[in-house]
């Protein structure tokens, strides 16, 4: 018991109390992500609804087959963050330990997908920027399709990256036994910020790679 | 500990579940489904997004004032996007 009142901080009336009270600070953060993420789907909204042909072209340049596999692997990493929470919960350190690395190793895949289309997209000139067909039809417009998509996905990646670098740490304390079913704080606000980036992208998948893909 | 601890087995479940919708999805935009495609796409993609917050985010088993939050968070989205569109779906062009 004396483990629990050296984690028990003075300001807190008990361990629930002082654990509910981190979860809920995790949760205001990840509502002003949503304000983030929330200004670029209404960037997008609006631009969409102007140029409904340019955006639906643009979209269907975008390999809608590398998108639903990199949703397929956010989705199972999050169920590795998931069943991580439940071994810190349950003292399971295995499916701790494994449950984090699942989410690190399919993270760093889900970049490295982001990263073979982002090369394509240059190849294939689809780059504002850096190297965009400005001679194909509708390019004015086309621009600001390909231009919302690497800033949402461009984004997205970031804050991926950030969870990539987050879990790591997690993982290597997790290794060290730093948690336990008295304390695994860390693991589950790593856990709800790893969601997060999850349901971002499963909002982006749709709205970017599949507008008017039927032929 | 009065936190209650989802089941390992509700969590394949649910994992099976964002898969399926995830497949629907995909299969869903090969379909014309003419100006219903894009309704159908954000639907299921709420579906999602709402069993991972629930059951991976334990926000079916949390307090009230993890509801309140997340309520505040969406209200606000709803803000956003309700207002700006307003002003943009109501612009006449050449005024």
């Amino acid at each position: 018991m004396s483990e629990a009142t050296s984690i028990l901080e003075s300001q807190f009336r008990d361990l629930e109390q002082q654990r509910e009270v981190a979860s809920l600070g995790m949760w205001i953060f990840l509502m002003t992500e949503l304000l983030l993420f929330g200004a670029l789907f209404t960037a997008y909204t609006v631009y969409r609804l102007s140029y409904p042909v340019a955006f639906a072209s643009g979209s269907r340049d975008l390999e809608a087959g590398i998108g639903a596999i990199n949703t397929a692997v956010l989705i199972c990493s999050s169920l590795g963050m998931a069943l991580a929470v439940y071994g810190a919960q349950t003292g399971k350190r295995k499916r701790l330990l494994i449950g984090l690395i699942l989410a690190i190793i399919l993270g760093t895949l889900f970049m490295v997908l982001k990263g073979v289309e982002y090369y394509h997209h240059y190849q294939h000139r689809e780059f504002p920027g850096l190297s965009f067909d400005y001679s194909r039809p509708r390019a004015r417009e086309e621009q600001v399709f390909f231009f919302l998509y690497f800033a949402m996905t461009g984004v997205h990646a970031i804050h991926l990256t950030i969870g990539i670098l987050l879990v790591a740490v997690i993982f290597v304390k997790a290794y060290r036994r730093a948690y336990s079913a008295i304390y695994y704080t860390p693991v589950e606000l790593s856990g709800l910020y790893w969601h997060f980036v999850d349901i971002v992208w499963i909002f982006l998948f749709p709205l970017l790679y599949l507008i008017d893909v039927h032929r | 500990m009065t936190e209650k601890i989802i089941s390992e087995k509700a969590y394949y479940i649910i994992f099976v579940l964002l898969l399926i919708l995830t497949l629907t999805t995909y299969e869903g935009a090969q379909v014309d489904l003419g100006r219903w495609n894009t309704p159908l796409g954000l639907a299921i993609a709420v579906c999602k997004a709402a069993l991972i917050v629930l059951y991976f985010m334990h926000a079916r088993f949390s307090s009230w004032l993890t509801w309140v939050i997340i309520s505040a968070g969406l209200f606000w989205l709803g803000i956003l996007l309700v207002l700006t569109m307003s002003d943009y779906l109501t612009r006449i062009r050449g005024w």
